[in-house]
């Protein structure tokens, strides 16, 4: 289930202070813990659990999700564009595992 | 074949764990779920002031997969005053929880948008936590018509 995430900046380069805008979708099945198979029985919660977007290492928005969050995720947000550097944007999984994207923002 | 077989599975079940849910509310007390629970944790039993808080929600959902919710709070978003956490709940939902946003100074603007589930017609709260320890709340009633048949 470890596609890559699509994800856009609404711009490349900003101004110190500019709001930058992000949305991101990742492909996930979210499986609720409340669906029931063919034959009864319940099918386990599987869903991405936390999400976390640091600029340039620093954390600057991080949301927890429940199962009510609808399959394949999308999330948007805004941040402040302070100083270059990597927006790494971190999905984890029940199950331990990370879906991971990565772009970048220049300060200008 | 056997892709489209899977699929038209994978379709009826989840129909099915939706028609069930919202039976089992139907059935219930108004509020059946955990959602005031969670505020009240959430809040330390605080009483939340009403205002700031904006929920952007379709009023009508067709598809109760999928129900697309903006999240935004009036604040300066500067060190001095931010927002800290936004909890959003669904009273309607088998579990009350929906998602909880963290967010810094570094946010800039404090707005959020994701995709929720809705398993009926409800009213979505959500609560946010200001740095200075203060709360503002708004809620929004949304109809929910699994199906696109009305309801």
């Amino acid at each position: 289930m470890a596609s890559k995430p699509r994800m856009k900046l609404d711009k490349k380069e900003a101004k110190k202070g500019e709001i930058v805008e992000v949305k991101a979708l990742v492909s996930h099945i979210m499986e609720s813990g409340q669906r029931k198979d063919s034959k009864g029985n319940v099918i386990p919660r599987k869903i991405l659990n936390k999400f976390t977007c640091t600029v340039n290492g620093k954390l600057v928005f991080s949301a927890d999700f429940q199962p009510a969050v609808s399959a394949n995720p999308y999330i948007q947000f805004k941040f402040k564009a302070v100083e270059s550097g990597p927006v790494v944007l971190t999905w984890i999984d029940d199950d331990g595992s990370k879906i991971v994207g990565e772009d970048k923002i220049t300060v200008i | 074949m056997t892709v489209n077989f899977n699929r038209r599975q994978v379709l009826a079940t989840s129909i099915g764990a939706v028609a069930a849910a919202s039976l089992i509310g139907s059935i219930g007390p108004a509020a059946a779920n955990d959602s005031a629970d969670l505020i009240k944790a959430f809040t330390g039993g605080k009483e939340a002031a009403s205002g700031k808080v904006k929920i952007d929600m379709p009023e009508i959902a067709e598809n109760g997969n999928t129900v697309p919710m903006t999240i935004s709070v009036d604040s300066p978003m500067t060190e001095q005053a931010y927002v800290a956490d936004v909890l959003v709940v669904a009273d309607g939902n088998p579990r009350g929880g929906v998602v909880t946003f963290h967010f810094t100074p570094m946010s800039g603007v404090a707005e959020a948008n994701t995709r929720i589930r809705l398993a009926k017609s409800q009213k979505i709260i959500a609560v946010a936590k200001m740095n200075d320890g203060s709360f503002h709340t708004a809620s929004k009633d949304v109809k929910v018509t699994i199906g696109g048949c009305g309801g």
